[in-house]
């Protein structure tokens, strides 16, 4: 807006965030005083035992859940701002079963600004035109007047990655959006989206609990503790790209795995002693 | 239409046409007199017969129970809303419906009258107070059990309430709200006809207490089937709105687009 020169914000930032459910009282901690940087561009990935807060993160930076304590700056500025423009994938389709593949993968450009203003103009043309492309690149292009109980699991989320797409966000949002998928159809998207990665460059969060997937999309992958979780380990993923299937297997990959793996392990084994 | 859908509505026609049979056979056989069930030929003659003079009471009912009903889906979507989007709504003004809607109209007849005399205002109004309710609560309801992950979907984009209402809300409730319309024209006609037989110089109650006054029992039958084709009628008409409107909720293969 004005003339200094702009700050290189980080795309997404969290300062001591802390999230607790329940009364006050009896809260029960989710997140732990996390703090993370996400710069501009970098695919992220977040891995850890299951419940340790790691889609908490993506709700906080999406601007579903509020941090309890501690702060969460999305393009610089305060979450509600939408400085960035959002995609997200959950992890179930949560298509809306009352309108087709085509309208479903339309709807953000319904809502979003600025695509909403011309929504009713091009929802005709170019819109649908965009909408048709991009179910095309995912094999979809037949299913676009199918409504969503009509489809396959591994085709509704394909589906679902075409709604996160759609309208180019600058901050894509990924709660494990491949778990469901078989090996095969998993490794396709994988390339699809590293295709599309590379190409936009989009801030990515992707939370997953495949370290194999973690290894070949991101930038750097961070592993989260036990709950209520905190981060405790990050390391950059420096694989050349375009990454392939094939290089999953060379000793560099297999060994990131191992070490990731382990550390992992440790943490789980963390939770069974505070159980104890 | 499949063949199956064809065979289902020819049982259905049959069942009418020997209900009827049945009725008329026993009339005959156990020699009961029209003054206590007229046969269903006698009712259908009068019917026709006396159609020139029923006309104009027909179209009193129909036109006050529509626009008591029209008012009713207003008001109803209106409270329904509002009770469904609001947790505090819901609690606070639950109660108070209730008690409203277990209040029998019939009671509540007599006080519109007082206000408004008689003639087509308390007819609309009993028509609106028996059917508001089941719209309140199967909007409410809807929108109460929407899926918060599909309001999470509209919520990442940054839509705001009315977007998510719209989007989200109104659409996922449209079953239960086509599944209340039926339900609540059937019970508009009964709320217009209650007033009508209660104070109204016009419509088919008005006709059916006169005609039972004068021991015209075949006209009060022919007020009766009027009625029902009535109700069956707007039943049909919703039943079609619905299969139009929410057909995705309804998963059987002759459904699919």
């Amino acid at each position: 807006m004005d003339a200094t020169p702009r700050h290189q914000f980080d795309a997404v930032k969290l300062w001591e965030a802390s999230v607790s459910f329940g009364p006050p009282g009896r809260a029960v901690p989710a997140l732990q005083e996390t703090s993370l940087s996400i710069k501009q561009g970098e695919f992220l990935a977040l891995v850890g035992p299951s419940g340790c807060g790691k889609s908490t993160i993506l709700r906080l930076a999406a601007g579903l859940l509020e941090p309890t304590t501690g702060d969460v700056l999305v393009g610089g500025r305060e979450v509600k701002a939408k400085a960035l423009r959002l995609g997200m994938a959950f992890q179930n389709p949560t298509l809306l079963p009352w309108l087709t593949i085509e309208k479903n993968v339309m709807l953000p450009l319904r809502i979003v600004r600025p695509f909403r203003h011309d929504f009713r103009r091009k929802k005709r043309g170019e819109y649908r035109d965009r909408v048709h492309a991009m179910l095309d690149d995912v094999g979809l292009s037949k299913f676009a007047n199918h409504y969503p109980w009509q489809l396959s699991g591994g085709m509704l989320q394909r589906a679902n990655l075409c709604r996160a797409l759609i309208h180019e966000p600058q901050l894509l949002l990924l709660d494990e959006p491949f778990g469901a998928l078989d090996q095969f159809t998993r490794e396709e998207l994988w390339n699809a989206m590293q295709t599309l990665w590379m190409k936009r460059k989009p801030t990515v969060i992707l939370v997953t609990h495949d370290l194999k997937e973690a290894g070949f999309l991101a930038t750097r992958i961070c592993v989260m503790s036990a709950r209520p979780g905190r981060i405790i380990d990050n390391s950059p993923v420096d694989f050349a790209r375009p990454r392939t299937i094939a290089m999953t297997f060379e000793p560099d990959f297999v060994a990131l795995n191992q070490a990731l793996r382990e550390k992992i392990i440790a943490a789980r084994s963390q939770t069974a002693e505070h159980a104890a | 239409m499949s063949s199956y859908q064809l065979r289902r509505r020819a049982w259905a026609a049959a069942l009418i046409v020997a209900f009827f049979l049945m009725w008329e056979v026993l009339c005959l056989s156990l020699n009961i007199s029209d003054l206590i069930v007229p046969r269903p030929s006698q009712v259908f003659t009068v019917m026709v017969q006396r159609m020139p003079v029923l006309w104009p009471h027909i179209l009193q009912t129909l036109w006050t129970t529509m626009i008591g009903f029209g008012l009713g889906v207003i008001v109803g979507v209106v409270i329904g809303v509002l009770i469904g989007t609001s947790r505090i709504a819901y609690d606070t003004a639950y109660p108070l419906l209730i008690g409203f809607s277990s209040i029998p109209k019939v009671a509540v007849v007599p006080i519109f009258v007082l206000w408004f005399g008689a003639g087509p205002v308390p007819a609309i109004l009993t028509a609106l107070a028996m059917c508001f309710f089941p719209i309140v609560v199967n909007i409410a309801t809807g929108l109460a059990s929407t899926e918060p992950e599909l309001e999470d979907v509209l919520k990442s984009l940054g839509a705001s309430k009315l977007d998510v209402l719209v989007n989200v809300g109104l659409p996922r409730t449209a079953p239960f709200f086509f599944a209340s319309l039926k339900i609540a024209a059937t019970f508009a006609f009964v709320g217009t006809v209650l007033a009508e037989t209660v104070a109204s110089n016009k419509g088919i109650g008005n006709v059916m207490m006169s005609a039972s006054s004068n021991f015209d029992v075949p006209l009060v039958f022919a007020g009766l089937f009027i009625l029902a084709f009535l109700g069956v009628a707007l039943y049909v008409l919703f039943s079609l709105i619905e299969q139009r409107f929410v057909g995705w909720a309804n998963r059987r293969s002759d459904a699919a687009a």
